[in-house]
């Protein structure tokens, strides 16, 4: 490697724009911060050698400097600002609304947003934080994250220590803040360097040569919130194992018990109450929102649920024992906590059937005595019932939430939310079956001529709760993750690194300042400690408005 | 005198307040070099009446949360009004850094306009669903809209340097963009105007029309020049509608919504002209002259400071805070639901920006584009996507 010899006597290594000592420009390498065209010297890097702007043969210098650059880093962040913006044109596919005619997202797009719709289902739009380029583009992003990082924050480092009290002239009146002035006592130059030790600044002295420090620490502000970026990156790509995540949802009825999925049935959960309220209508707060509103707003969603845990039998074959290890109510913002799962209160279906009962009656019969009836459990019905008075009824066809599509019979879901029957009915000693169908508030005989008809004369209902089931390792890394980054950004914006040199030439003193931001801040410092002194108050030698 | 009744005065007290505070800012502003003393009291009795008027405005909320039994961001009233008093306060810690009065001449206005602007949203108090009801509410909200005033903050700085700055000598394209700005924000004034006209003469058309086949009604408090799409007017003697609003639009009141748009287009526009047609030059050159005594040095910095202050505190609230509340009530700490979407683009701007400042060149009026832009994407978030794009945070 070639080292550059300052005249001063450090030796820099090869790319330094400063030397790493004394700050004087290295006079080949003026081109890399753009310091050849202007005035003021570029101190954002103190003019550490980088290495992304030191070697640019090899292939890998090449990646290197590209995923260093913050002009790419800047571009990646703008586009994948516009592509997280183009998400939200349209509702993503998990937020395709309930009440929409067809949650297919195939026809949704189509159907209710036209052509464009169309268009954004078809280049896949509608799941675009899943899909790969988006992924990409964030893991590009992470890349450019490290690069960047590790490109700068060495040799920032090895600057900053190395930096010495006595700097070049040229590196004082290159500076932004800069004065000078022709003649100042030592005893004025003593009340300046006790003012910036009041102030709190690190003073350090060589032949004549102050410079005043504070704040470094600031500086290393962005690589310490790049580092709680990258943990945050490192714990979404965690969560793609299912060790460390699962996800999933399990509807419980009242007064049912049964295994949670994603535990490998270890546990079980019992709903003993679904539970839902709404605000007072009479309640005077509230009562003109609620007139708004339409009435009815919910207050509290809560299940009332209990867990268990399967005990291992003892004996193989042995009925297992159920051990409670939790027993709470479980409401919105309110999770149940059990060994590493949490359960969510997250849906609910109000008076799902559990069972009905239907009777038979002669149609001829005006008082519609009952002949005999039978009770079908909708958890698990039968395939056959056999009445006491000889009747038997076949379920020929069972829509647990029935609807009529063009006319033909279907189910929307799985769940007995509209129930409807298809039944054969024999009467005693008979071969031919009468059909009948049979659901809520319905009776339809297949053809005129039946002789007996089935009626709905009772039925149970009950609440379901949807809860979501959760375990997720990942989370304390995103927090540390998260804290970090907070750590970082607050180290980086609400401190200031400020360096103050004080130069001695001739009889007087050039004065020049570097901060990192807040300019104003370090103006301030530096009227204090020049008050009732000879010394010039500095310029700034940047005038936005000279351009 | 019952509390809800003592808290709306409050936020009344608070608005006159800033509106004279405002008057003091700019008496400031006209003062040539020669009095500067008196320019100085002026500030000072500015400045004096802002922290009343905040003083105020803390009794409407504290006043409000005690009514309500939750503290008074939970609608789109109550959060915009909330939004407006943190910027208050951005706006007084930022003048106690710096001193600059004309940053008050330009920060209140637009936060009386924002303040304005919520109180046309319903303004009663409504019960919080089970969702909501969570101390992280609260926690969330204030530190978003603290940040999003902070970062108002660097709008209002970026705004007068462009006023300040741009050459109005000649017609340009940055003079057009200019004019834009401070034309929309004539369009906020024209939606305050028409609908406390409207809202003062009680007007109502009720129409039925369909939305996802069912049948409702929805109540045009604004005459209806777009009706909603094949709805009926079921009001006597009122305005029928001209014309029908397209099909495209969707969501709840659709109809309702892009009535209020045209409306607002036309008395904010009308407005506009008035005022051009009074001053026979662009707005932005009727302000510049007042300009002359800032440095523009001063208003770079302090563009650049509050966002060095806002971004940390918008991303505590908006993605942090946000994201740990989000994992206790919806069982995941990150839906991309459009709100968290914005908020995340949001930050990725902010960020943007930021790096941005890193290189020579984007200093001065790059930056002071970049802080406008930012706080054009920040009412994005709050108006377009609450009343357009509306998912799960949907207030309206
Ligand atoms: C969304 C992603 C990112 C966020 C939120 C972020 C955040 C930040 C913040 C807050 C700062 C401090 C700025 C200041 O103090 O003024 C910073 C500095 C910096 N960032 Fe990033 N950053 C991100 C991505 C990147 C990328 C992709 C690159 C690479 C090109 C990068 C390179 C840098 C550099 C070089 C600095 C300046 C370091 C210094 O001043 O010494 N950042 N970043």
């Amino acid at each position: 490697m070639k080292k550059i010899k300052c005249e001063c006597g450090h030796v820099n290594p090869e790319g330094t724009v400063l030397c790493e000592a004394c700050g004087k420009p290295i006079e080949e390498n003026q081109h890399i911060d753009g310091n050849d065209k202007r005035k003021l010297l570029n101190m954002r890097y103190d003019g550490s050698a980088r290495r992304s702007q030191t070697y640019n043969k090899s292939i890998i210098d090449k990646t290197w400097n590209f995923f260093s650059s913050v002009k790419v880093g800047v571009w990646l962040i703008v586009i994948t600002l516009i592509a997280s913006a183009i998400g939200t044109i349209f509702p993503q596919e998990m937020y395709i609304p309930a009440d929409a005619e067809s949650r297919d997202p195939s026809i949704f797009y189509a159907e209710r947003y036209g052509l464009l719709g169309q268009i954004y289902y078809q280049l896949g739009l509608h799941n675009l934080y899943g899909s790969w380029w988006y992924m990409t583009l964030i893991a590009l992003i992470g890349i450019s994250l490290v690069i960047c990082s590790i490109d700068r924050v060495v040799p920032l480092y090895k600057a900053l220590k190395r930096q010495k009290p006595k700097r070049h002239e040229t590196f004082i009146n290159r500076q932004r803040l800069y004065s000078e002035t022709k003649s100042v006592t030592k005893e004025e130059k003593e009340k300046m360097v006790n003012r910036l030790k009041q102030l709190r600044y690190r003073v350090s002295e060589q032949d004549g040569h102050i410079l005043a420090e504070k704040g470094r620490f600031s500086r290393w502000g962005p690589y310490v919130n790049h580092i709680g970026l990258i943990i945050i990156l490192l714990a979404a790509i965690l969560r793609f194992s299912s060790v460390l995540y699962i996800d999933e949802y399990v509807w419980v009825r009242e007064g049912e018990q049964i295994v949670i999925p994603g535990t490998g049935g270890e546990y079980l959960i019992e709903n003993k109450d679904f539970i839902l309220e709404t605000y007072d209508e009479n309640d005077e707060r509230f009562q003109e929102s609620i007139m708004q509103q339409g009435g009815m707003i919910p207050s509290n969603f809560q299940t009332n649920a209990i867990v268990y845990k399967q005990q291992e039998a003892d004996v193989t074959g042995a009925e297992s024992e159920l051990e409670k290890i939790a027993e709470q109510e479980i409401r919105m913002n309110e999770p149940l906590k059990f060994d590493g799962y949490t359960l969510y209160q997250a849906g609910y279906q109000l008076d799902e059937f559990k069972s009905m009962t239907f009777g038979i009656y002669d149609t001829e019969d005006e008082d519609e005595e009952g002949l005999g009836s039978f009770t079908v459990d909708l958890t698990s019905p039968e395939s056959t019932y056999e009445l006491d008075n000889g009747f038997t009824v076949n379920v020929d066809k069972y829509y647990p939430d029935y609807y009529m599509d063009d006319g033909v019979p279907r189910s929307e879901t799985n769940y007995p939310r509209n129930p409807a029957f298809v039944f054969s009915v024999y009467p005693p000693e008979t071969e031919t079956p009468e059909i009948s169908f049979v659901g809520i508030g319905r009776n339809i005989p297949a053809t005129e001529e039946n002789d007996y008809t089935l009626g709905l004369e009772d039925f149970q209902v009950r609440d379901v709760s949807g809860l979501t089931v959760r375990r997720d390792y990942t989370l304390p890394l995103f927090g540390i993750g998260a804290a970090i980054f907070m750590i970082g950004v607050t180290q980086g914006m609400y401190w200031y690194h400020r360096r103050i040199w004080i130069h001695p030439k001739d009889e007087g003193v050039l004065v020049a300042a570097h901060t990192n931001k807040n300019w104003f801040g370090v103006r301030k410092d530096i009227e204090k400690i020049i008050e009732d002194t000879n010394v010039n108050m500095v310029e700034d030698q940047q005038e936005l408005d000279k351009k | 005198m019952d509390l809800l009744t003592i808290s709306s005065i409050a936020l009344y007290t608070a608005f006159v307040l800033y509106l004279v505070a405002t008057g003091f800012f700019g008496a400031t502003i006209k003062d040539k070099q020669s009095d500067k003393r008196k320019g100085n009291i002026s500030g000072k009795i500015g400045i004096t009446l802002t922290i009343i008027g905040f003083i105020a405005q803390l009794v409407y909320f504290i006043t409000r949360w005690i009514v309500s039994g939750h503290a008074p961001v939970s609608n789109l009233f109550e959060f915009m009004t909330f939004l407006g008093m943190c910027m208050v306060l951005a706006f007084i810690i930022i003048y106690f850094i710096y001193k600059l009065s004309a940053l008050g001449l330009f920060a209140l206005p637009i936060a009386l306009i924002i303040i304005a602007y919520a109180s046309m949203f319903p303004t009663e108090i409504s019960p919080l669903v089970p969702s909501l009801q969570s101390h992280w509410l609260y926690i969330h909200v204030t530190t978003v809209s603290l940040g999003q005033g902070i970062l108002a903050i660097s709008f209002v700085a970026g705004l007068i340097y462009l006023i300040r700055q741009i050459d109005q000598s000649v017609k340009s394209k940055k003079t057009t963009w200019l004019e834009t700005v401070l034309y929309t924000i004539f369009l906020f004034i024209g939606f305050i105007v028409i609908t406390s006209t409207f809202n003062l003469m009680d007007y109502n058309a009720t129409f039925e029309y369909t939305e996802q086949n069912a049948t409702t009604t929805t109540e045009y408090h604004l005459p209806a020049i777009a009706g909603p799409n094949d709805g009926t007017l079921l009001t006597e003697d009122t305005m029928q509608p001209l014309f029908e609003t397209p099909e495209w639009m969707q969501g709840a009141d659709a109809g309702r919504k892009f009535n209020t748009v045209i409306w607002s287009v036309i008395t904010g526009s009308i407005l506009y002209g008035l005022v051009r047609l009074i001053l026979r030059k662009r707005v932005g050159a009727a302000i510049q002259p007042m300009l002359k005594n800032i440095k523009p040095d001063v208003l770079d910095e302090i563009n650049y400071r509050s966002v060095t202050i806002g971004f940390p505190v918008f991303t505590l609230g908006g993605l942090i805070f946000a994201a740990i509340w989000a994992q206790i009530a919806w069982d995941r700490f990150w839906g991309w639901d459009p709100k968290e979407v914005w908020a995340l683009v949001t930050w990725f701007f902010y960020a943007a920006y930021l790096h941005l400042r890193l290189s020579r060149g984007w200093h001065g009026e790059k930056s002071a584009w970049l802080a406008v832009a930012g706080f054009g994407i920040i009412m994005f978030n709050l108006i377009v996507v609450n009343l357009v794009l509306a998912g799960l945070h949907s207030y309206a």
